[in-house]
């Protein structure tokens, strides 16, 4: 009984010695002025009337390039742990999702584990075709069409690849940028430029804050016992 | 008469070579909506389209990109069976034996043309899609080609040689820029090609600089800044070159055939056939450089763009069909050809003028 308890303490002392996962959490900030987004409108008006009928043309859409808040909160940057490679557990992973409403891709920016599912879908009345563009080797390239009302179409993709593309060329401009990491330790900050990244095993790590116009920055944070934060601020030069 | 002229003109025969340069020339405009409009890939699927035969596609799909890419097919189709026809009347009704070999080349060409673009959509290649465009360039030229030599012209000018001899170095000069006017469309092809848009986006400056900074930093920034419709892949330091050798390759152009058409001016007169043709030549660059502009200035407006492309293509075809006329009206080389000056005519036929 003695030697039992001894035993359970030495594992419990252990445990606490290699320390618990964690989070890693943060704010994204962009600093200055961003360049403006440009007007789908007319071009959705011209090539497409069907689209822009499902618009007030008072409030067309526009490009999504920079989403950044009142306060400089700036969403749709990817945030992973650089060169953590080989953890990925996107096969048991659930499968994310893009869809296609309003002739725009909802989200515009995606993060996914290799091997995880990606269901795209189609909720408008009119017909688009899904073209992904990936640029890194081993990632193939599909283009399909997909009817209104027609079955969702799934994708994976199994090399890690930051933004890889997918377009409608039916309307050229409907793109989505979707990164593709090895490991299920990411996020993307969302409209309040927060991100979380969870339960992420002790030790030293490098934090990569990739944006799709402005590239990406990196930051040392070491995860012990307690969650650790790190911020990012990125502007225009 | 020459072995080059018909016994006689075949009126209907010229007329239906004319229509199908025409119908080539639409095709390239409408190749060239397709690229400007990012709709290459709009079908992804090749003969069929959305999985209906090509000819069955229903009216409700063609929007979009997809109405430019499938009126592309459409038009395709309708120039290679124009382009059959025309092998086949030139192998049945004309009397020389290269004319058939010239209609059997435009039939394998509008084939092998075909193929290409198909083969572009199948395989996702944008490589492919440059070829493409290189080879309509090619095929324009072949069909104007073959509907020159069905023209009454052709038939009067080769049983007139001697009194209309061009001397060599003009149409070398001639020659050697129409290649450069095919170069360029080669570039410009690997431009559109690429996807990335306007790699420049301000004129007749770079960036407000007369060169660009190509360094990381530079184009990063550039990248940064860009905020466009369409077509936003991230542009690469290679395509601003691309685009500034596009500029300087432009201005060698116009230089060169304004010295072409000074030259065919000069020594041929001002009624003769080739120097109106220089001259329009050089009118047809005007434009070129005016669109060019234009293009960057309106963020390379699709029918800007497209405009460019055709006038492109009438540059390059006017320099071919002028190299055509003049090394046919110089092939019964007169014995002191060589003693001709580098951009000069025989002083006697200039006499006889």
């Amino acid at each position: 009984m003695k030697t039992s308890a001894v035993f359970l303490l030495v594992v419990a002392l252990t445990a606490v010695s290699a320390g618990q996962a964690a989070d890693i959490t943060g704010g994204i900030t962009f600093k200055g002025t961003p360049p403006a987004e440009a007007d789908i409108g007319p071009k959705m008006t011209e090539a497409s009337p069907d689209c822009a009928a499902m618009y007030d043309p008072a409030k067309m859409p526009t490009t999504h390039f920079y989403v950044v808040g009142a306060k400089g909160e700036f969403a749709d940057v990817v945030v992973s742990l650089k060169n953590v490679t080989g953890k990925s557990t996107g096969s048991s992973a659930p499968p994310a999702v893009l869809d296609q409403k309003g002739c725009v891709y909802v989200p515009t920016i995606l993060a996914v584990q290799t091997g995880q599912k990606i269901i795209v879908k189609n909720s408008d009345a009119c017909v688009h075709n899904v073209h992904c563009k990936p640029t890194v080797d081993g990632n193939q390239e599909f283009n399909n069409v997909q009817m209104p009302g027609g079955a969702d179409l799934t994708y994976s993709f199994p090399k890690p690849e930051p933004f890889l593309k997918f377009q409608c060329d039916v309307h050229p401009w409907m793109f989505a940028w979707v990164t593709v990491v090895d490991s299920p330790y990411f996020c993307v900050s969302d409209k309040g430029g927060k991100f979380v990244i969870k339960n992420v095993p002790p030790g030293k790590y490098t934090v990569e804050a990739a944006h799709r116009k402005l590239g990406s920055q990196t930051q040392e944070v070491e995860i012990k016992d307690t969650d650790a934060t790190v911020n990012f601020t990125f502007e225009v030069k | 008469m020459s072995k080059n002229a018909p016994n006689k003109t075949n009126p209907r025969l010229f007329r239906f070579a004319v229509l199908t340069a025409f119908v080539t020339f639409l095709l390239i405009g409408l190749g060239g909506l397709v690229t400007s409009h990012g709709a290459g890939m709009s079908v992804p699927d090749w003969p069929t389209s959305y999985g209906y035969p090509m000819f069955a596609l229903p009216f409700k799909f063609w929007t979009g990109g997809a109405f430019f890419e499938h009126t592309h097919r459409l038009l395709a189709s309708a120039a290679g069976f124009m382009t059959t026809i025309l092998a086949i009347w030139l192998w049945l009704k004309d009397s020389r034996k290269w004319m058939h070999w010239l209609g059997i080349a435009a039939f394998l060409g509008v084939i092998a043309q075909g193929i290409l673009g198909g083969l572009r959509v199948k395989l996702h290649m944008n490589s492919l899609g440059i070829f493409h465009a290189a080879i309509a360039q090619l095929f324009f030229i072949l069909v104007c080609a073959i509907a020159l030599f069905t023209s009454r012209f052709w038939m009067e000018l080769s049983a007139d040689i001697k009194s209309t001899f061009v001397a060599r170095g003009l149409r070398t000069l001639v020659l050697a820029t129409t290649l450069l006017i095919f170069i360029q469309l080669i570039i410009a092809a690997t431009m559109r090609h690429q996807h990335a848009g306007l790699s420049i986006p301000d004129f007749p400056l770079a960036y407000g600089k007369i060169w660009p900074d190509t360094n990381p930093a530079a184009v990063a920034s550039y990248n940064a800044h860009r905020i466009s419709v369409i077509e936003e892949a991230p542009i690469t330091a290679f395509q601003i070159k691309l685009q500034m050798v596009h500029r300087v390759v432009a201005l060698v152009i116009f230089i060169l055939v304004a010295v072409c058409a000074w030259r065919a001016w000069h020594w041929l007169g001002g009624e003769d056939s080739l120097a109106k043709l220089a001259i329009f030549w050089l009118a047809l660059i005007f434009v070129q450089v005016a669109l060019g502009a234009a293009t960057i200035w309106t963020n390379k407006a699709a029918d800007v763009a497209t405009a460019h492309v055709m006038v492109g293509a009438l540059s390059l075809v006017t320099g071919a069909l002028w190299c055509i006329i003049g090394f046919g009206r110089s092939t019964a080389s007169l014995p002191d050809a060589q003693t001709f000056g580098v951009f000069g005519v025989q002083t006697s036929m200039m006499a006889n003028k």
